[in-house]
């Protein structure tokens, strides 16, 4: 493991950090898959407010980690904390109904509705509220979570297509109403699990800037994962890198060099 | 010019011993049923006489207007029993086909119970239920709905599963997170994303309810068939082909009418 010996700027960076309130506070969590080991006494805090890029060769535990952030995956060992709510090991996967309220999901593929408009789609956000069988369709929705949605639509430039079918809009639109879904409730946290890994790169670009508007704007929480060492640079203040399981490194992007990177990679 | 290659592939693959048993008991089984019940030419032959002379007492078509008159209304009967039986058994499918479809049915592994019932449903023919309701209900069009209830039924609880089942499960994963339980996933999800394959399963189980319902009178479950019956019994050969008329042309109706709902579903 590559040791991260803070300079001055980076110890202030760290207290300033402190200070804050925690959105994550992973607490020695592991993880196992029959005889494989996923995750190994994993310790991450996250303030909010923070923009952090989890970065990591594939099998590292990125996706893993991230399922067991918001109850969907029962682990092993050691304590979760996200936003307030804990998450104890071996907990059964409950619906944690408050918990996924404050939190924004986007996966690798939108993991839309193809054949409903993007305005439902975006209204599926509300799903988990009170009278949630009328987030189904936009057509059915109350007005104010119709306005919602279409505000939401409207954050991601994408409120003229509001009535648009999913399966007509390009990939990188339709991330973008993902993106908009998991937006839409004005999450504390948003998590977004390799967002831009479908896309062409000029597409996953808008997307990583999108997210990063978005999360500063509206004081969000922001985690994701990636591949591209670039990506987490430029749209995150803190990188965490994840190797066979373990923290390998943390701390500011900035700091994160092409020789950390190749020892990563490797 | 490159050499010739080392090997060459059989065109026929090598066939094996068990593999070679079954082909000829396949062929003997065929060749057998052809030899036991298949026409012989000769039979073909003597029969053409006894057919012209039918075909001479059926036409031309019985066209007194108090005859078409009263065919017409046995006709809508035909139409209402066909109509009414469908729409009973799609709405009764959905729950069915929700209760047995494989990684959405509440029932876990008891799922194969209601899979056995819709295979009951589906294999005994429509004849044979249609003399199990007139003996349950009694005469008449009642029995023919019920019959046409259970054979739809058994076609679309099987299709309608199969249809949920192959439906993007990242969409479904997608809701899940939100904080959507199975009902969510069911009408956010599940049905749109099945809604073509549902039109079309529905719109061949009418067309397949038009057929049944015009036969179903042969064994007193009401509808057109009933007056097709007496018909031949009472040697009134030309009402007889003025039926076999209105149900050709019931019947192509019905066939256009759907195939164009389809192309407009498509």
């Amino acid at each position: 493991m590559a040791d991260f010996v803070p300079n001055e700027i980076d110890a202030r960076f760290f207290r300033e950090r402190a200070s804050k309130h925690l959105a994550i506070n992973v607490s020695g969590i592991s993880k196992r898959y029959g005889a494989k080991q996923i995750l190994t006494d994993i310790n991450i805090q996250i303030s909010e407010g923070e923009r952090v890029a989890l970065i990591g060769p594939n099998g590292a535990g990125k996706s893993t980690l991230l399922k067991c952030l918001v109850g969907q995956e029962i682990f092993d060992h050691g304590e979760i904390a996200t936003l307030g709510t804990s998450l104890r090991a071996k907990q059964p996967v409950a619906l944690l109904k408050n918990l996924r309220r404050s939190v924004g999901f986007v996966f690798q593929t939108h993991s839309l509705v193809g054949r409903l408009s993007a305005l439902s789609n975006v209204v599926h956000g509300f799903m988990g509220e009170r009278g949630s069988w009328r987030a189904s369709t936009h057509h059915l929705a109350p007005y104010s979570w119709r306005l919602k949605a279409l505000r939401s639509l409207g954050d991601v430039q994408l409120q003229d297509f509001c009535e648009q079918r999913v399966d007509e809009l390009s990939g990188g639109q339709a991330q973008r109403v993902a993106i908009a879904r998991a937006m839409v409730r004005d999450p504390r946290l948003l998590i977004a699990d390799e967002p831009s890994a479908s896309l062409d790169p000029a597409a996953g670009e808008d997307i990583m800037k999108l997210f990063s508007d978005l999360s500063q704007k509206n004081q969000t929480t922001l985690l994701f994962t990636t591949h591209d060492i670039q990506h987490a640079r430029s749209y995150s203040d803190r990188i965490i890198a994840l190797q066979q399981g373990k923290v390998f490194w943390t701390g500011p992007s900035n700091l994160f060099d092409p020789d950390l990177s190749a020892a990563l990679f490797r | 010019m490159s050499k010739k290659p080392k090997y060459v592939p059989k065109r026929t693959p090598k066939i094996g011993s068990f593999s070679f048993v079954c082909l000829v008991a396949i062929g003997a089984i065929i060749l057998s049923s052809i030899g036991d019940v298949a026409p012989s030419p000769q039979r073909i032959f003597e029969g053409i006489p006894r057919l012209t002379n039918l075909l001479g007492r059926m036409l031309p078509p019985n066209m007194e207007e108090e005859f078409i008159f009263r065919m017409f209304w046995v006709l809508i009967e035909t139409m209402e029993i066909a109509i009414a039986g469908t729409f009973i058994g799609i709405f009764l499918s959905l729950p069915i086909a929700w209760f047995s479809a494989k990684g959405i049915s509440p029932l876990g592994p008891f799922r194969w119970l209601i899979r056995g019932v819709v295979s009951l449903c589906r294999t005994i023919p429509d004849l044979v239920w249609a003399l199990i309701f007139v003996s349950t209900v009694g005469l008449g069009a009642v029995a023919g709905t019920m019959t046409i209830v259970v054979d739809t039924l058994g076609f679309c609880g099987r299709f309608f599963a199969e249809a949920f089942e192959d439906t993007d499960p990242k969409a479904k994963q997608a809701i899940r997170t939100i904080g959507g339980n199975q009902w969510n996933i069911i009408s956010s999800a599940i049905i749109p994303e099945a809604m073509p394959s549902l039109i079309n399963t529905s719109l061949y189980a009418l067309e397949r309810a038009i057929r049944s319902s015009v036969v179903l009178g042969l064994v007193g479950a009401g509808g057109i068939g009933q007056e097709l019956k007496v018909a031949f019994d009472l040697f009134q050969y030309k009402n007889a082909s003025a039926i076999i008329l209105a149900i050709f042309v019931i019947v192509m109706a019905m066939e256009t009418l759907t195939d164009w709902l389809r192309k407009k579903v498509s």
